[in-house]
């Protein structure tokens, strides 16, 4: 035994003694993980947390989370003896006069904007491939859970500085709460303890901010985490995988030193838009004040979305009994949005009863063979869309020589047209997909090669596909309508009644496929010419 | 031209010719559309300086201005807006207009600065209006506030021209055009006259110290270096979540790619 | 077509393909140098960082291609951290890519649902523990330990009262008063009607009474734009023709939809821009919407001129400025 080894020995002993811990490491230290990229998607939102943690916490050695008056007495000469809150005053101080500190604020508001692209794409990976099904459901509900958390962290991040455009960004949330009937005007005043925009917003904020939600996210991710480790991760079909294994790369060593390595990547990267790309200059954008606007004001991408369907809210209030209810901001500030997040957290139960499987599913589906599912994301997608361009209409209209009253009539339009276009569009596509899989399976590879057959005729030579192609071709189950029993045979009408009716009808359209070709199909073709 | 067409079935006929037509083409439309010649001043009577800016106006804006400055269906009556728009207005280049569009664009002016004058003194002679100011008479660097003049500009200017005077949307195609890059005489004539969209900002709202404050906070602005890096534009979070969305995540998952790619 | 969807048999994992550090030990040498290489770019980088920190002065610009004239230091710290980052990451990976094995390893999915007796005896001890509480046989304990949870929770929600004032009225209430001289913003001098040019805008606010100091909440409401017109241009009823003075017309400058500052004042066509969410106002109709989202015009302040000629309020706001709430009549 070398020296490394007898000191390595003590340590572990010492620890399994008093823990157990030899058990479970030498089972998880095996653990077998899938290796595809679009697996990775999911560690680039989790390493991008870890980094708003570390370069958060930097930030907070300086930063002011307070709204007293002060007069800026720092280095940044535009801003000399201008009155501002402290908070403004503390950030300018961090961007000027601590050394690193624009980096890190730099690193951390990228690294913010990253977290959200990564849990989007990631959120899209999985939709897509329905690894949201059972066993998983619950996963897929932290997932939005954490999705919804930190659109909200994000916001109360950026509006921490007070300047100009996110204390904008506030008067409308502000809006918002105001416009709840009832209590709106309670929850605003407790809110914001008295009138808009009063003293004490951000103080509360920055401890939801760097103290509640981190604690939260830190409970949900490890939660997400546990459930993926335990139910193992799920994997794409291909020759060799099945229901019942995972193939992949062991946690020690191949797993640690890529998905290790990646942490690094992703710091790197992060860093590197840090020193290179400017982002949120609040020292231009000036000290918040309710009587100032610039022009061009949005909220950050993750939020898009939402100004752009306020934006094209159409002006609708209603005054009744001496009360007004706001349409134009509760539909799109808290309605819509409520909807679209119910609806996604509750996604992978309606489509259980909308297939009827209630099986087990650790292989991923291909998009193409599942259209209807696929379509209908290509069909959230596009309503996104479409609100994130009516988001920044002004900056698009002034870059692009278009008009803001013609991007927003294209947007109110488009939102209800375009949707359901893309469905129909997307079903149609994934359907010849899968007519082309059906081709390739029986009729293999067009190779561009023709050959003239004896009698003149000329045809273009296919190469047969290997099986272990064919078997991911057509190894996908294809899910069969539920069939509606409208009376059983002593003459009763179905007691599900109008559910059962709805049921069948949305799992016709969800079971219409392309059949794929069969053994015996191709064991036909096999024999036959090309 | 038997000599040329020996030549016509070559390789490169087609091309040079139609380089030839192109640019001969492109050449008779710039001469059409030239400005008037610089020169003219010297063929045309030794007047006034009214009488040249009169005869400028005459041949290069009374068409749509009207022969007595009384405007017309397609521009506005030029009575009482004083030398500074003429200064304004002809000196950033905006007249005499490119297309009968939403709003004049900024771009090469058309007359020389003496064009400008005569232009000026003339339209000043009819109707009394603001008078033209020149870069010297505006003493920014001396007498502005660079912090009192970035007050100045977001509690009234950037609401149409951003933050950082990049510009900004209007209705109906209109636009608030960047600020950067301009005269400090040209900015101060602009607020004393709110050309087309623009409000006016007389000297009695924003006073003329004030309205030096305006100018260096716009200069400094103008000169100041990105701190953190690339600029995107000055235009805020719209550029930022663009560059996250190519940049970004692009180079993450190529990255990606690459790190569950088999080696070699 | 055929009726049973029998499926393609499964031909097991592909062979396995050697990398060539994996058969040639050259190769695999190089790859270890090459790993060293990239650990060894990332010391560099951590270097850079450390140099530019402490030597490079942070108002040094250098100009570069795309990016224009930089800040030297923070590109130095900046590259230098993330080259630092990446280059374990990169070398990490190609350590692992290229030297340690890549032969797929099968694990097995174990059944996630539980034994049959392990589920039969959670039952039977989650049953024998509900009857032991006795909750079924004690109704009286059930209804009074529920009372009192329900009731516990209370103090948690009425320790939040403080959280603010009720609003009361003060939603409906600026400090425009009758005879308040409108004065600019910044500057708090007061206007003359002949202060203001036709095509004009002016930022205004109520005048401040001696010692008082004007606060942000003050602004959120107070603030106001004033414009000038020609009078013949105002297309308005009697009762709002007399709120103005001479063409002279002034508006909350709060945006009645959502509460930015709308100032956007487009001289042409008479009409203001919220920037928010583009909602548009015709300044010659009392700021009715003419585009956008907002569902009322913006309130209307009643001015006129006092003895000495400087614009004054005629009487305060008639309805409540900024965004609407449930309070709101109208």
């Amino acid at each position: 035994m070398t020296a490394r080894e007898r000191v390595a020995g003590t340590v572990a002993n010492y620890v399994d003694e008093r823990t157990g811990a030899a058990a479970w490491m030498k089972k998880n230290l095996q653990k077998v993980f899938p290796d595809h990229w679009s697996f990775m998607l999911g560690e680039v939102a989790l390493y991008s947390f870890i980094i708003l943690l570390l370069s958060g916490t930097f930030l907070t050695f300086w930063f002011d989370p307070s709204m007293r008056h002060v007069v800026y007495e720092g280095s940044y000469q535009p801003l000399k003896d201008v009155e501002m809150s402290a908070s403004y005053a503390s950030t300018l101080h961090i961007s000027f006069d601590v050394r690193g500190g624009l980096l890190m604020r730099q690193i951390h508001h990228w690294a913010a904007l990253i977290f959200m692209a990564a849990i989007v794409v990631h959120l899209l990976r999985v939709f897509f491939t329905g690894a949201f099904r059972k066993p998983r459901e619950f996963n897929w509900i932290l997932g939005i859970a954490l999705l919804t958390l930190g659109i909200v962290e994000g916001f109360l991040g950026y509006s921490l500085p007070d300047d100009l455009l996110s204390g904008t960004g506030i008067r409308i949330a502000h809006a918002i709460i105001q416009s709840i009937p009832v209590v709106g005007t309670y929850l605003s005043f407790f809110a914001f303890g008295g009138a808009f925009p009063g003293e004490i917003f951000i103080p509360r904020i920055y401890i939801v901010h760097v103290l509640l939600l981190p604690g939260i996210f830190l409970a949900l991710i490890t939660v997400h985490l546990m459930l993926v480790w335990y139910q193992k991760h799920t994997q794409y079909p291909g020759p060799g995988r099945t229901e019942k294994n995972v193939v992949g790369y062991p946690l020690m060593p191949v797993y640690m030193a890529k998905a290790g390595g990646f942490f690094f990547i992703v710091f790197g990267v992060t860093a590197f838009l840090g020193a290179v790309a400017s982002i949120n200059p609040i020292w231009l954008y000036g000290p918040y004040t309710p009587g100032q606007i610039s022009a061009g004001s949005q909220p950050d991408w993750y939020m898009g979305w939402l100004d752009g369907l306020v934006r094209m809210a159409p002006p609708i209030e209603t005054h009744a009994f001496g009360h007004t209810i706001s349409w134009n901001i509760l539909l799109p500030g808290l309605i819509i949005p409520g909807i679209i997040f119910t609806g996604m957290a509750l996604y992978p139960f309606i489509e259980s009863w909308i297939s009827g499987d209630k099986r087990e599913h650790h292989l991923l589906d291909r998009p193409r063979n599942v259209p209807n599912r696929t379509a209908l994301g290509v069909m959230s997608l596009t309503f996104m869309v479409i609100a994130m361009i009516n988001g920044g209409n002004d900056i698009i209209a002034t870059h692009f020589d278009l008009t803001i009253n013609q991007i927003m009539w294209f947007s109110r339009i488009g939102i209800i047209v375009l949707p359901p276009l893309a469905f129909v569009i997307t079903k149609r596509i994934c359907l010849s997909l899968q007519r082309a899989d059906r081709e390739l399976v029986l009729h293999g590879k067009e190779t561009g090669r023709l050959v003239m057959l004896p009698h003149g005729e000329f045809i273009e030579v296919h190469e047969e596909l290997s099986a272990e192609k064919k078997f991911t071709l057509t190894q996908h189950e294809q899910v069969k309508a539920i069939s509606l029993v409208k009376e059983d045979t002593g003459g009763v009408l179905n007691p599900k009644g109008i559910r059962a009716k709805l049921q069948a009808r949305f799992s016709a359209a969800n079971a219409e496929n392309i059949a794929k070709p069969t053994a015996t199909e191709v064991k036909e073709l096999e024999g036959g010419h090309h | 031209m038997k000599f040329i067409s020996k030549y016509r079935r070559r390789k490169g006929a087609l091309p040079i010719l139609i380089m030839l037509a192109l640019t001969g083409l492109g050449l008779t439309f710039s001469a059409a559309t030239a400005a008037p010649a610089k020169n003219t001043m010297t063929a045309s009577a030794k007047s006034t300086i009214i009488e040249e800016g009169k005869e400028i106006f005459l041949k290069g804006c009374s068409s749509c201005h009207g022969l007595n400055l009384e405007g017309g269906a397609v521009a506005p009556s030029l009575i009482g807006v004083g030398a500074a728009s003429v200064d304004f207005q002809v000196g950033t280049g905006r007249m005499p207009m490119q297309d009968m569009s939403q709003q004049a664009t900024r771009k090469t002016p058309v007359y020389n600065e003496e064009q400008v004058a005569a232009l000026a003194a003339y339209v000043a002679s009819l109707a009394p209006g603001p008078r033209t100011y020149t870069n010297e008479e505006i003493t920014w660097e001396r007498d502005g506030n660079t912090a009192e003049g970035g007050e100045l500009f977001r509690n009234n200017c950037a609401m149409c021209h951003n933050f950082a005077g990049q510009g900004g949307a209007l209705t109906q195609g209109k636009y608030a055009p960047s600020v950067m890059g301009v005269e400090a005489k040209h900015i101060y004539e602009v607020m004393i006259t709110g050309p087309q969209s623009m409000p006016v900002f007389s000297d009695t709202i924003i006073t003329p110290e004030e309205k030096l404050s305006v100018i260096k906070w716009i200069k400094a602005a103008e000169s100041e270096p990105n701190l953190g890096g690339a600029a995107l534009g000055r235009v805020g979070p719209v550029t930022e979540g663009l560059l996250v969305w190519t940049l970004g995540l692009g180079i993450l998952i190529g990255i990606a790619v690459w790190l569950t790619a088999k080696a070699r | 077509m055929s009726k049973e969807l029998e499926p393609l048999a499964d031909p097991g994992l592909p062979e396995h393909v050697h990398r060539k550090a994996d058969i040639d030990p050259i190769a695999a040498k190089r790859a270890e140098r090459q790993v060293a290489v990239l650990f060894s770019l990332s010391a560099v980088g951590t270097l850079l960082f450390i140099y530019s920190f402490f030597f490079i002065k942070d108002d040094l610009f250098i100009f570069l291609p795309i990016m224009g004239n930089t800040n030297a230091h923070q590109l130095g710290i900046g590259m230098g951290m993330a080259l630092s980052l990446l280059f374990i990451g990169f070398g990490a990976v190609h350590w692992a890519k290229t030297l340690m094995p890549d032969q797929e390893v099968i694990a097995y999915r174990h059944e996630l649902k539980s034994e049959p007796e392990d589920r039969s005896e959670f039952v039977k001890t989650a049953k024998e523990g509900a009857e032991q509480a006795g909750l079924g046989r004690r109704p009286l304990i059930k209804r009074s330990l529920a009372a009192a949870v329900g009731l516990a929770g209370l103090p948690a929600v009425i320790l939040l009262r403080d959280l603010g004032p009720l609003p009361g009225n003060s939603l409906n209430e600026t400090n425009w008063k009758t005879g308040t001289k409108l004065v600019t913003d910044p500057g708090d001098r007061p206007i003359k009607a002949s202060d203001l040019e036709v095509g004009g805008v002016a930022q205004v606010m109520p005048a401040l009474l001696a010692g008082q100091k004007r606060t942000l909440e003050d602004i959120a409401k107070d603030a106001v734009l004033l414009i000038r017109l020609r009078p013949s241009e105002f297309q308005l009823d009697a009762e709002r023709l007399s709120w103005t003075h001479e063409g002279i017309i002034a508006f909350s400058k709060i945006c009645s939809h959502m509460g930015c500052a709308v100032a956007l004042y487009e001289q042409t066509t008479k009409h203001l821009l919220c920037p928010c969410h583009q909602s548009t106002f015709d300044v010659t109709r009392a700021a009715k919407v003419i585009f956008g989202p907002s569902a009322r015009p913006l309130p209307q302040l009643a001015i006129t001129v006092d003895a000495d000629g400087y614009l004054i309020a005629k009487q305060p706001f008639t309805e409540a400025v900024g965004p609407s709430f449930w309070e709101r009549k109208s």
